[in-house]
């Protein structure tokens, strides 16, 4: 007869870790099951020394294992000790594949040794007793009641799906290049992971190795422009074989048969690394205990493919991409018996982790009446409001009043309140001020609040009432805030910082379609002008579709047909209009214009194509409703016909010009696609230099260090040149910082001018750097203050103007001061603007917001 | 769009894309003809006896402003590396400096009189023009190479043109391999080449003469006229390799050159000018104290 275990937990990271733990202290018949041949691989995965941080600092740790901030390698000694002094079963190599059954007697596929976990001598290194590759094909069955899923969100790297697929000379991962010599290597995978691996392997031709990439395409778009330039040299130097547009068909031991474009091939191969880069495992997740049926592929009809029937399996509160299981207050998923812990459940965070795995193990063993270890700081955040109410009380006001907040679960709401703020604001007190930054959306929980709408009046008014929400705005962009929002009487307003607003219109679908249509709203109201109210526009807002467009994409095309109208939520449009066989530049829209009003007023045909600059979100506008609206409102109308004018002007204007002057068309158009393809698109505020004008005496450089701690945030020669004009290294601001994305103190903002500037919570992680597409953001430790201008004149005195060089740098820094995250600011608090502009001798660098430059004012210029 | 606020648009404008000479449609240029035209209109009409020169009371009021320009001219130099706050922008004061300096010419020529001598006045007088032709080079310069040096380094960084000779060398070194001793040898000729070892004059011609690696490049395409089959092919990669080295060099010395004549009439300029101040305190004095 097989065991039956009481409780099986899947993955050893913090989460897992720390329930195993309680269950062993708790004399629980229970067993942690370990794809990898170590524990917790995620933070072994870690840099080596890597400092392992323990926030939120005032959530208490609850478990039988130890945290505290420190080093990767004090911290999984920790863990290490403690897992084999309590005396957890831990079984390692041991990859759960599926789990069928039902609670009582689930049934758990294991693949692999799945041999006891051995203490190894030094935390964080590979302990050979532990490794089992001789047994990595063997599969068993492990039966448990119930189920604690604490896989993480971490994944499988994707694996390949040809014959022969299975034999052992396939690898995933490349630990250290220098260990293969002499073999003739085939690196499958042209991301920069497959890039990387395979400049390793063949950087040191002494080790002999004959290297091969394969690339599916035929250009390198998914990785970094440095990895692929270093690959092209490698290739041109013949160290490495580059095949493009090819895929592997057939492994076989010492040969590997590949379908080129020109038919099949076969080449010798004693190795292969497969990057392919992994899936994430919601489909594995999703298939516990799920029934499938067949059925056909949406995508690609005719097709069968397996799916899951509805309702059964672990379900997720949507389809998005964010969104975690469906969960209880005790962290049971839709599947009962089987519970979700840790950074799957949607807590990343190790603390998070390690408490949810000791309360789902003491709820598992029957212990109901245990506060969640956040109820303190829950409390903290409720004491200074008027009226006694208890933790889940408030909780249930503000879930029920707020219309955002309606769907969420007790234990989401609790989630959600750890990281938001709520506030009791006394009538008449302001909550935030016109072009004051700020990202976070607020809602309502009782009382209402008032806009002032006109900055020169502030007795003009608009309410925003009980259960809405305001500030959205700054939600996807960081823009400063449009108005004064000032409470109309006593209020309670719950403060959502940007990220939890984010994750709760992940989680609830009706939080992100009200959101959603909040902000078109008020975008149109904005847009179309006062005199237009909420109610005027209704019809129009109901019935909007949001688009979702490529770069280089079009929403309208010349001479179709069609009169919906286009709003540029994210992103930015270039208009083109086909003359003499070539396309030509008209005009540049940026996010917050609309397009599409000719053929809606004279009932034509479109007159010109409008393409996406960069990845863009379009509103369509119904044209009928449009019409309808314009019919009722005729100063809308008017403004409709007045901007209609001006583009016809535009478009005449350059037509004119095209006959007469045909080539500075042509280069006026072929500089703006320039500009686009750079990037600038996405601007909203770029320096640019005029190439026929710099004389490279780097004074730009110069002034900004000397305006900005001693390092500069430009650098003038590097980025792309056309026609002379240069797009220099700095930040372009953007629409939507690719930068703010993934901060961890969330320390990046953008300010009353535009700017997006990084505060001083910033922790030197380097995420922002990585994130940034134009690659403006440097590291860098803070240099000295240097001595004055006229020390240095007189008695050369420090390093002179500019930023110092490296040595004296580092002569004056302890080699333990972090580095920071650098980058332009606009010179923002800085009386005269931009210190790079005003520096230049010969008037060769500008600013420039794209639509002020991509104009045909500039024509010929 | 509303929420972009006007400041920006403010701000635009005021950094609006016109080059340092044509800065506010020649505001200065204009400024420094009218004054010219003034002082001479003054010259010719007002009548000082015995006649004009540097002491009359027209001669000491243009000696005045011409002093006071000199030294206000001089502070561009500070003003260049005072990031200080504030509305200023430097080619506002590039734009002034230049009209303003070349006005001086007239100014000072009509403050001596025409009466030069081998004395100190004369002396401060030379010097001034010379500052001024070196500042007329200059502008000539600033306006005719900065499109070369762009088409030269095509977007290149001084860096990556660094990067592309280390990257070429390191590759000849292997390509070099197969050869025999006395061709390695001549390959390791060019390898020593250091395109910045060139000092100011060979800068400035931009010339390869006394290049390493064109000097080997020379003598292997010599030696492979006779070679044959194998040695032939390896001593055709070498020197492909070797004329893809030159191009890269070419592109070196010629961004050093056209740095090389932005900068160099500054080290006439800059050093002059403070040879001039000395002289004009000198000439001040000794009009003040010896008159
Ligand atoms: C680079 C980096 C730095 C971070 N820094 C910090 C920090 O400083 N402070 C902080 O609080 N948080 C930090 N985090 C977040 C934190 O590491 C994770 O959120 C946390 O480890 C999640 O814990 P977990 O137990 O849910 O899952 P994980 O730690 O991801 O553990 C999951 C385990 O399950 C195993 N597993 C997966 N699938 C299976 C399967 N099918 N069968 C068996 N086993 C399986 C995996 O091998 C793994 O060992 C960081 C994350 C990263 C990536
Ligand atoms: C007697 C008159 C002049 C004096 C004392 C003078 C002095 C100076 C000084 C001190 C500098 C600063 C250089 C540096 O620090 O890098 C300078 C720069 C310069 N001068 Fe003059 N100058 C004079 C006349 C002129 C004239 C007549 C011209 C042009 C026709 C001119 C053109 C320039 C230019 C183009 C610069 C460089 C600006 C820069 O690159 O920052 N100068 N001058
Ligand atoms: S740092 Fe990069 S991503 Fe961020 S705003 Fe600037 S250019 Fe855009
Ligand atoms: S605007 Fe200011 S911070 Fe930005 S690059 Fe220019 S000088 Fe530096
Ligand atoms: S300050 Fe102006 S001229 Fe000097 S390097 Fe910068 S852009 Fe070129």
């Amino acid at each position: 007869m097989t065991k039956v275990y009481k409780i099986a937990i899947v993955g050893s990271g913090p989460a897992g870790l720390s329930a195993a733990a309680r269950a062993a202290q708790l004399g629980l018949d229970h067993v942690l099951l370990e794809k990898t041949d170590h524990l917790s691989d995620t933070i072994y995965k870690y840099q080596k020394g890597k400092h392992v941080m323990a926030t939120p600092s005032q959530l208490v740790l609850r478990s039988d294992c130890d945290f505290e901030a420190g080093k990767r390698e004090t911290v999984l000694g920790v863990w290490d000790e403690q897992t084999d002094a309590q005396k957890v079963n831990a079984l390692v190599n041991a990859d759960v594949q599926a789990i069928t059954g039902q609670q009582g007697a689930f049934k758990l596929k294991v693949k692999g040794g799945t041999n006891p976990w051995e203490k190894p001598p030094t935390a964080g290194s590979p302990h050979a007793a532990n490794a089992a590759p001789d047994k990595a094909g063997d599969v068993q069955e492990i039966v448990a009641e119930n189920i604690i899923l604490a896989i993480g969100t971490q994944g499988n790297p994707n694996r390949m799906r040809v014959p022969g697929a299975d034999l052992p000379h396939i690898q995933y991962q490349l630990d250290d290049p220098g260990e293969y010599v002499d073999e003739h290597i085939t690196v499958v995978g042209s991301g920069d992971a497959g890039i990387e691996n395979a400049l390793g392997l063949a950087a040191d031709p002494e080790q002999g190795n004959v290297v091969t990439i394969l690339n599916r395409g035929a250009d390198f778009a998914r990785s970094k422009g440095a990895n692929v330039k270093l690959l092209m040299e490698a290739r041109d130097a013949g160290r490495i074989n580059v095949m493009t547009e090819t895929s592997p068909s057939l492994v076989e031991p010492e040969w590997l048969t590949v379908d080129t474009r020109d038919g099949p091939q076969r080449i010798r191969c004693d190795r292969i690394i497969a990057r392919m880069g992994s899936a994430a495992p919601r489909a594995f997740v999703e298939g516990c205990c799920a029934s499938f049926e067949e059925k056909e592929d949406k995508r690609n009809p005719g097709k069968m493919v397996k799916s899951i029937v509805p309702g059964t399996g672990i379900e997720f509160t949507s389809a998005d991409r964010e969104a975690y299981p469906k969960l209880s207050p005790q962290f049971e998923s839709t599947v009962p018996g089987i519970f979700v812990v840790g950074a799957l459940a949607g807590y990343p965070l190790i603390k998070h982790c390690m408490n949810q795995g000791y309360d789902v193990v003491e709820f598992i063993n029957g212990n109901t009446s245990l506060k969640p270890a956040d109820e303190p700081i829950l409390e903290a955040k409720f004491k200074d409001l008027p009226g006694r109410k208890s933790v889940d009380e408030w909780l249930e006001l503000l879930r029920s009043n707020v219309s955002i907040l309606n769907g969420l679960s007790p234990l989401q709401m609790r989630e959600f309140m750890l990281d938001s703020v709520v506030r009791f604001y006394p009538a008449g007190s302001t909550v935030f001020e016109r072009n004051e930054p700020g990202s976070s959306l607020f809602a309502i929980a009782t009382g209402h609040v008032l806009v002032e709408v006109n900055p020169k009046d502030a007795s003009i008014t608009v309410p925003i009432g009980q259960g809405s929400i305001f500030g959205e705005v700054g939600l996807v962009s960081g823009r400063p805030r449009g108005a004064t929002i000032r409470s109309g009487e006593d209020a309670i307003l719950v403060e959502v910082s940007r990220l939890a607003a984010l994750r709760l219109m992940a989680a609830v679908p009706e939080a992100k379609r009200a959101v959603t249509r909040i902000s078109v709203e008020r975008q149109l109201l904005q847009m179309f002008g006062s005199g237009l109210s909420a109610a005027d526009v209704a019809d129009v807002v109901d019935n909007h579709e949001i688009m979702q467009v490529r770069a280089g994409e079009a929403i309208i095309n010349e001479r179709e047909e069609g009169y919906d109208i286009f709003v540029i939520r994210t992103g930015s449009m270039v208009v083109e209009r086909n003359i003499g066989g070539k396309p030509v530049f008209l005009s540049y829209l940026p996010a917050g214009s609309y397009v599409g009003e000719m053929a809606l007023l004279d009932g034509g045909r479109r007159t010109a194509t409008v393409r996406a600059a960069v990845k863009s979100e379009v509103i369509k506008l119904d044209g009928e409703r449009v019409r309808a609206l314009l019919d009722a409102n005729p100063r809308l109308r008017d403004r409709f016909e007045e901007d209609m004018r001006k583009r016809r002007e535009v478009n005449s204007f350059i037509e004119a010009k095209k006959d007469s002057f045909g080539n500075v068309v042509d280069m006026y158009s072929s500089v703006a696609s320039f500009l686009v393809e750079n990037g600038i698109g996405e601007a909203t505020d770029v320096l640019l230099i005029d190439e026929k004008l710099c004389v490279g005496c780097d004074n730009c450089e110069k002034a900004c260090a000397d305006s900005h701690d001693g390092l500069s945030r430009l650098n003038r020669e590097a980025g792309k040149t056309f026609a002379h004009l240069h797009v220099p290294t700095s930040c372009r601001h953007c629409e939507h910082p690719h930068c703010m994305a993934d901060c961890p103190p969330n320390a990046i903002h953008r300010g009353p001018d535009g700017e997006v500037f990084i505060d001083d919570t910033c922790i030197g992680c380097g995420n922002c750097q990585r994130n940034c597409p134009y690659g403006v953001i440097r590291m860098d430790k803070v240099p000295p203050k240097k001595p004055g201008l006229l020390q240095w004149l007189f008695f050369g005195r420090g390093p002179g103007p500019g930023e110092p060089d490296k040595k004296w740098v580092y002569d004056r820094v302890s080699p333990e001061t972090p580095k920071r995250a650098i980058k332009c600011d606009m010179c923002s608090g800085i009386k005269g603007g931009p210190a790079c502009v005003r520096a230049c001798p010969t008037g060769a660098a500008i600013r420039v917001a794209p639509e002020e430059f991509l104009t045909v004012a500039r024509l010929g210029e | 769009m509303a929420t972009r606020g006007a400041r920006q648009i403010e701000r635009v404008r005021a950094s609006a894309h016109e080059g340092f000479l044509r800065h506010r449609n020649f505001l200065w240029l204009k400024i420094a003809t009218l004054l010219s035209i003034l002082f001479i209109t003054g010259y010719a009409l007002i009548d000082v006896t015995p006649r004009h020169n540097g002491g009359s009371w027209y001669g000491y009021t243009l000696g005045t402003i011409g002093a006071l320009l000199i030294l206000w001219l001089t502070v561009l130099g500070l003003r260049k590396r005072a990031m200080t706050r504030g509305r200023w922008s430097l080619k506002a004061w590039t734009s002034a400096h230049v009209y303003l300096g070349l006005s001086l010419l007239v100014i000072g020529t009509l403050h001596t009189g025409f009466q030069f001598g081998w004395n100190v006045h004369t002396l401060a007088y030379a010097l001034m023009v010379l500052v001024i032709l070196s500042g007329i080079y200059g502008i000539v310069v600033y306006s005719t190479l900065p499109d070369a040096m762009s088409d030269n380094r095509s977007a290149m960084t001084k860096a990556q043109m660094i990067d592309a000779i280390t990257k070429l060398d390191r590759q000849l070194q292997i390509a070099a391999q197969p050869l025999s001793h006395e061709d390695t040898a001549i390959v390791s000729e060019s390898l020593r080449e250091d395109p910045f070892r060139a000092g100011i004059f060979r800068r400035l011609s931009g010339s390869d003469r006394a290049c390493r690696n064109a000097r080997a490049l020379r003598q292997l395409k010599a030696r492979l006229t006779i070679a044959v089959e194998a040695e032939e092919d390896a001593l055709q990669a070498v020197v492909q390799l070797m004329d893809r080295k030159a191009a890269a060099l070419q592109r070196i010395r010629s961004a050093m050159r056209i740095r090389a004549m932005l900068e160099v009439w500054l080290y006439v300029h800059v050093p002059i000018t403070f040879a001039l101040i000395a002289a004009l305190s000198v000439h001040i004095i000794s009009v003040f104290f010896y008159w």
